[in-house]
């Protein structure tokens, strides 16, 4: 009865259904769907409006590949950093009680501080290690020791991915602590009452076992990192080392023409990266739903 | 003869206030299946786990073969254990699960032993199915197979069939005893099903409170329940208000042995529905209430005055027993335990 | 005595509380760091509170805060509007198109800020054409942006519970469905509602390229303006943004908790 009631009106007026659905594909298509093709599309448009490949060729001209280089440099590092640390701290609170307020409260803060990037991000490592930030003042006060004795790194790719593994590591632990949560007490005591050391539970269960999840956490980070823009805006004023700051001077500079498109193309450039790491991730999160769902 | 005796003994454990052992002894002899029943919280789950070595004790001693394994880890007491679900390693297939623990050892591979052990669960055909291809009653065999691959000296069931069908829960209980007989592993089978810890056991063990109520065979705590606890738990009981006097109770007219003795008084009598039998009488001084077809037996419920008796009869009664008809109720002179609890 | 498993909680127990000293350390540092640096000139907090003096010394910031609240008050109106009844109409009457709906929403996860920048400012040069450049505009990129936290805010909202039954007992009563998707679903996951705007109000108030590479203002804006001339000041409103964005996803996930908690109660 109620089957039928339902499924009468869908078979009549189908369209009427898909009328209430337009104003959320209009948007879509205007504000998200536009802007990616006009990327894609501008890539590949010369200055005179025809099809050309000069934006994509000049991708590999030295400085844009070595911003790449960077980019992807500063995305690998910081991503491996935050997630070591990031699920060393997870298992820290998987050991923990349950649904205590140690670890309720590490959650939170961590889906905070995951989500704490930009300008403030870069001004609190201004007030902590800046030329006169907290740590610098006190190391030189008290134990005389220059943390810029070799040159100032902060506003360079060392400071750069220290900064990104403050936002890292939180996103490590919202991302990788359901897995670590899949892992059921069982397996351990199972392994064991078959006679397996902790070190042989490590490395014959749950190692194998997180392993796809690790790594798939690991690319998330990498494309979270590859995708920022704002903490590198904000520290670095001068010089563009990484290639969403190339976009920005792409932008930014009107006066040589064709400028424009080449930012597209790097913009292409970008989405192509990520969307791989993506792809890869999704793979690996389908395969750990499978094992730890 | 392959197994060893278990001993445990003066076993203490608790959490928080409460005692889940207090001061458990439990003697399993070599090659027998003891199932420890109870409710929930009873302590047969810590007690299985101490044993396993999963969890400490916090006073008492685990005597496996007569030596004292109380200080070992679990992975140095060769207890091979099958848990409530999901316990198979999901990276591996069922074959690469039962030889998980043989690899462990570093023993070189028995030639076709783990594929000898599935066999032995009916499930030869399955070596390199995924845990999640298969169902949940093939699971527990391939966990089952895993445990009995590395010839345990004891055998640990955790609840191994509460999360399966019921169908699968009778087919794979049956098998499990039909090859713990073949093994002859020293087996302890924890469970909260009755019916399952009566078919299974050689001895039932009936816990509350972090003790043992009774342990003995499984016709022997259904017959002669040791306490009312142990009536009231295993199986269905009539509560009926009886006079206690010489060592047996008057219940509805009839003299019945009592169970363990008890002071004379009123008291309540736990009787089973098929000690019960129910008659069409014109002049019987009870009256159908409800009866319902079970299958080969079926269930009628009586009043007798103020009392209400649950009666199992046989199904070809059933079409005379109507609600409404007049009806004599007599007990079977069977032993009964009172229910304490009441008085 | 001592068990074996005793010993091993004992273990993790230290290693717990290294690993959250070590992390605790390296994480408040930059905060206290912060508030050292913002307390160096005693004047700054008594400045920061006081919102006519405040709007009188630095008019771009005051600009900048009201734009930023503006903004995450109306992206969160305009999200709702937009992916509440799609969502709930999609369940509903067009269950084949959820797939469709839920990979656009999550397509900008995939898409960082900055190239969506690249491909939005011919599209802004329309917006700016009929609507004007007011930094109001920008709630149309944010909207985009919010849609794949939204979308999963709402979408678990509604998994929790079983809209196809709901809609049908209040069909069968004689409801419309206007009335179905108002009265009936929305007050049942009001919740899920309450985390996507929150969501949205964290992410908007903490938004910066969209903004500054359309040549707009918001709060990071304003804060960034102010860095290059007043250091203390600049970092004093970080401070007061962050811990602003702390009460409001700690609010958030403490109302997260609560709904799982009585959940697994009942």
């Amino acid at each position: 009865m109620a089957d039928q009631a339902v499924a009468a009106p869908r078979r009549k007026p189908r369209g009427t259904a898909l009328l209430g659905t337009v104003p959320f594909f209009a948007y879509v298509v205007i504000f998200l769907i536009i802007p990616t093709l006009v990327v894609v599309i501008g890539a590949f448009a010369g200055d005179d409006g025809g099809v050309s490949f000069a934006n994509v060729k000049a991708l590999t001209n030295g400085y844009i590949l070595d911003a790449f280089g960077r980019s992807i440099t500063l995305s690998a590092v910081s991503a491996v950093i935050g997630a070591i640390l990031g699920a060393l701290l997870a298992y820290a609170l998987v050991t923990s009680k349950a649904g205590g307020t140690l670890r309720r409260v590490v959650t939170s803060a961590a889906g905070v501080l995951a989500q704490f990037g930009g300008v403030t991000l870069a001004f609190a490592f201004l007030a902590t290690i800046g030329l006169s930030g907290f740590v610098t003042v006190w190391l030189q006060d008290h134990l005389s020791i220059d943390l810029y004795a070799n040159g100032v790194w902060l506003f360079e790719l060392p400071g750069l991915i220290l900064v990104y593994t403050y936002f890292q590591i939180p996103l490590m632990l919202i991302v990788f602590l359901p897995a670590l949560d899949g892992i059921r007490p069982q397996w351990r005591e199972a392994a064991e009452s078959l006679g397996g050391t902790t070190w042989q539970y490590w490395t014959r269960v749950a190692g194998p076992l997180l392993a796809p999840a690790f790594l798939g956490s690991t690319l998330l980070l990498f494309a979270n990192a590859f995708s920022a823009y704002a903490t590198a805006a904000a520290l670095v004023s001068q010089g563009s080392p990484i290639i969403p700051l190339q976009i920005r001077g792409a932008l930014t500079s009107e006066v040589v023409l064709g400028q424009q498109n080449l930012g597209k193309a790097m913009a292409l450039g970008m989405v192509i990266v990520v969307a791989v790491v993506m792809a890869l991730y999704a793979l690996l999160e389908r395969r750990t739903a499978k094992w730890l769902g | 003869m392959s197994g060893v005796a278990v001993h445990l003994e003066g076993l203490r454990r608790t959490f928080g206030t409460v005692h889940a052992l207090d001061s458990l002894d439990l003697e399993i002899a070599a090659g027998e299946l003891i199932a420890l029943l109870g409710p929930s919280g009873c302590g047969k789950t810590t007690a299985l786990r101490v044993l396993a070595g999963l969890e400490d004790a916090d006073g008492g001693r685990v005597l496996v073969g007569g030596k004292d394994v109380t200080r070992l880890p679990a992975n140095r007491r060769d207890m091979g254990m099958v848990f409530q679900a999901y316990s198979l390693f999901p990276h591996l297939t069922a074959l690469e699960n039962v030889e998980f623990g043989l690899r462990l050892r570093g023993r070189r591979r028995v030639p076709g032993r783990a594929a000898a052990m599935l066999d032995l669960v009916g499930l030869s055909t399955f070596g390199d199915r995924y845990p999640h291809q298969m169902s949940g009653g093939q699971q527990q065999r391939v966990a089952l197979a895993r445990a009995l691959a590395i010839e345990p000296a004891v055998l640990l069931l955790d609840e191994p069939l509460s999360a399966l069908d019921a169908k699968v829960r009778v087919q794979l209980r049956e098998e499990i005893r039909r090859i713990q007989t073949e093994v002859g592993t020293t087996t302890l089978f924890v469970t909260h099903d009755q019916e399952e810890a009566l078919a299974v056991a050689d001895r039932v063990g009936v816990m509350r409170a972090g003790r043992l109520e009774q342990l003995a065979p499984p016709a022997e705590v259904y017959q002669q329940p040791a306490s009312a606890f142990v009536a009231d738990f295993v199986g269905l009981s009539n509560r009926l208000p009886g006079v206690v006097a010489d060592s047996s109770i008057t219940v509805l007219g009839t003299s019945l042995p009592l169970v363990t003795p008890a002071p004379a008084g009123p008291a309540t009598a736990l009787v089973r529905p098929e000690a019960v039998d129910v008659a069409p009488a014109a002049d019987g001084e009870g009256s159908v209430l409800t009866s319902s077809f079970l299958g080969a037996t079926s269930r009628v419920t009586v009043t007798v005055g103020e009392t209400l008796v649950v009666a199992q009869v046989a199904s070809g009664l059933l079409p005379s027993l109507t609600p409404g008809t007049a009806v004599r109720v007599t007990l079977q002179p069977v032993p009964v335990a009172l229910d304490v609890s009441v008085n | 005595m001592a068990g074996v498993i005793a010993r091993r909680h004992r273990k993790q127990r230290i290693f717990r509380w290294a690993v959250l000293v070590v992390l605790g350390i390296f994480f408040l540092l930059p905060l206290a760091a912060m508030v050292e640096f913002s307390t160096r000139n005693a004047e700054t907090w008594p400045l920061l509170v006081n919102w006519p003096k405040l709007s009188d010394t630095y008019p771009d910031l005051a600009e900048g805060i009201v734009s930023s609240l503006e903004q995450a008050a109306l992206t969160a109106v305009l999200m709702l509007v937009l992916l509440v009844p799609t969502a709930i109409w999609v369940r509903l009457r067009l269950p084949k198109l959820r797939r469709l709906v839920e990979f656009l929403c999550l397509l900008p996860l995939t898409i960082p800020a900055i190239v969506l920048v690249v491909g939005l400012a011919p599209v802004y040069a329309w917006v700016t054409y009929f609507l004007g450049g007011s930094s109001l505009t920008l709630v149309f990129a944010y909207t985009i942006l919010v849609l794949p936290y939204a979308y999963r805010a709402i979408d678990a909202g509604l998994s929790g519970i079983d809209v196809k039954t709901l809609a049908e007992a209040a069909r069968s009563l004689g409801a419309s469905w206007t009335t179905v998707i108002l009265r009936v679903v929305l007050p049942n996951i009001r919740s899920a509602v309450l985390s996507a705007a929150f969501l949205t109000v964290a992410l908007v108030l903490g938004e910066f390229t969209i903004a500054s590479l359309l040549n707009r203002t918001n709060l990071q804006v304003s804060i960034e303006l102010l860095g290059k001339s007043s250091a203390t000041m600049s970092v004093a409103v970080s401070l007061a943004a962050l811990l602003l964005a702390f009460v409001l996803l700690l609010l958030l996930s403490l109302a997260g908790d609560r709904r799982r908690s009585t959940k697994e109660n009942s």
